[in-house]
């Protein structure tokens, strides 16, 4: 069952058509990771998924009453706000004592309930954004860049529990990620944003396309390639459709 | 007891410092200070309409501060320059009350009532609308607090959430309004904005959580409104100004002290 999907979504941002002719959708307990360029429309086509951008044509459909986690990019506290790790957990809907003691233990961080979200490392306050997301039980959790700025096995151990919390929770996951030999090990499958839909399918198949040795090439060659990177889109988005379509 | 007319001024001056409070905390963490200098200074053009169309000074002061924060609120965002935008905007308001005011030859105003505030003049029906309104806005901000709070800390993460980031802006923005008509009286034009920002942020370093800082700032807020009173009668100053000098002394208070504590051993 499909939770979000879009039709024909254009998006023009400041005369900018940052998004052309998305056709996205994301089923239940899917792991889906979105790549592609700076640029290339990933945080915007998240933003229109929660309802933070409206798109300029096309359509977004939500389950009814769909309970979205979500763990921004970047999240600046002003200094002058004091904020509590454990009041920040109870925004905007307030949870029981109980229940943002469990949500840190499991986040591996029940020492931080008292701390300052100002104080935390970087680290800290991703998974405390991770905990907070989780407290409403989401059916889908929304990670934009969630581990900018972790170091390597910083971000491993962060996708570890991002894997263990649809374990146990059941929801679809999206996320926004450059870590790509993570995103290769957790995703069900990727999809390629470059202002459209380049190519999707699971990672296997886009790991064996020759596009994606183009893409994720080792070093800068890799990253140059990720620019002029063009090829026939509909056909690989339809092929992965096919194949997903066979999966169920 | 309300025949006592520092009575009415202590009741008056607690009623702002209580509604302020919230306003205030919210207006710091969202850097909104200019907002609600230029809000205020919309205010001097309301009591000139209203002086000129013979309105109540409350309902002229109401619909010119909701005018300036509507039109600031829309226009940010757009690519002006927010700072330049307000100070345009705040100042072109003020000269144009005081142009307006000028040409009102038949009345005698004394126009540093409005600018500074006249809280010993307050009269029972005064205190009324001073405490039904910052009842009104205590309510509405109590009632959006958790929203508001979301929408502060990160818009993205409100919209998640279902709620409207700009719809709860509209809340406080309107409150903002109604804060600085009420307190007009009490403060005058010129020295609200000192009573929503000083308070808040002499809270600051005494809160761990926003709730903390809000129940501190009235607190600190009530005593510069009480304080200032019983000075301004002691050593016959004028009482809006002294009211906002004591909340001034006790923010440098909390800063060293706030210094201090940080300082090593």
């Amino acid at each position: 069952m499909r939770i979000v999907e879009t039709e024909s979504l254009n998006v023009r941002l400041g005369g900018n058509l940052v998004l052309r002719d998305v056709c996205f959708s994301i089923r239940r307990g899917e792991i889906v990771t979105l790549v592609g360029p700076n640029g290339s429309g990933k945080s915007t086509l998240l933003r229109v998924i929660i309802g933070a951008l409206v798109p300029t044509s096309g359509l977004v459909r939500r389950k009814e009453g769909l309970r979205i986690g979500y763990v921004p990019q970047r999240l600046h506290i002003d200094p002058t706000l004091p904020m509590t790790v454990k009041r920040f957990q109870g925004l905007p809907r307030k949870v029981g004592e109980k229940a943002a003691k469990e949500a840190l233990e499991v986040a591996g961080i029940p020492e931080l309930a008292e701390r300052q979200m100002t104080r935390l490392s970087g680290g800290q306050f991703q998974r405390v954004l991770l905990a907070r997301a989780l407290l409403d039980k989401p059916e889908l959790l929304i990670l934009d860049e969630a581990t900018q700025g972790l170091d390597q096995p910083g971000s491993a151990e962060f996708y570890r529990q991002v894997e263990d919390v649809r374990r146990r929770l059941g929801c679809a996951v999206l996320m926004v990620s450059h870590d790509l030999h993570v995103v290769m090990s957790a995703s069900d499958r990727v999809v390629c944003l470059n202002g459209h839909v380049c190519c999707e399918g699971e990672p296997e198949h886009v790991a064996s396309a020759p596009e994606y040795r183009a893409l994720f090439g080792e070093g800068t060659q890799g990253a140059l390639a990720l620019y002029r990177h063009h090829h026939s889109h509909s056909q690989g988005r339809n092929e992965a459709d096919d194949r997903s379509e066979a999966a169920e | 007891m309300l025949d006592d007319f520092l009575v009415r001024a202590a009741l008056a001056g607690l009623g702002v410092a209580i509604a302020a409070a919230p306003l205030g905390c919210f207006v710091v963490w969202r850097r909104m200070a200019y907002f609600g200098d230029a809000t205020a200074h919309a205010a001097i053009l309301g009591v000139a309409i209203s002086l000129g169309l013979s309105i109540s000074i409350f309902a002229g002061v109401l619909v010119a501060s909701v005018a300036m924060a509507l039109t600031v609120s829309t226009l940010s965002g757009r690519g002006y320059a927010m700072d330049t935008l307000l100070g345009v905007l705040a100042h072109s308001a003020l000269a144009f009350g005081l142009v307006g005011v000028s040409f009102l030859s038949g009345i005698r105003i004394d126009l540093m009532a409005y600018l500074f505030g006249d809280i010993l003049a307050v009269r029972p029906f005064d205190l009324a609308v001073i405490w039904a309104g910052a009842a009104l806005v205590l309510g509405l901000i109590g009632w959006r607090w958790s929203a508001l709070l979301t929408a502060t800390l990160n818009p993205d993460l409100a919209y998640s959430a279902g709620l409207d980031p700009k719809r709860e802006e509209m809340v406080l923005v309107l409150s903002l309004a109604l804060v600085i008509a009420v307190a007009i009286k009490v403060v005058g034009v010129l020295l609200i904005a000192a009573m929503l920002i000083i308070p808040a942020a002499a809270a600051r370093p005494f809160s761990r959580t926003p709730e903390a800082m809000t129940f501190i700032a009235a607190a600190i807020g009530s005593i510069s409104a009480l304080g200032g009173l019983q000075a301004a009668y002691s050593f016959n100053t004028p009482t809006g100004p002294t009211i906002v000098s004591l909340a001034a002394i006790l923010f440098a208070l909390s800063a060293v002290m706030s210094a201090l504590r940080a300082a090593p051993r």
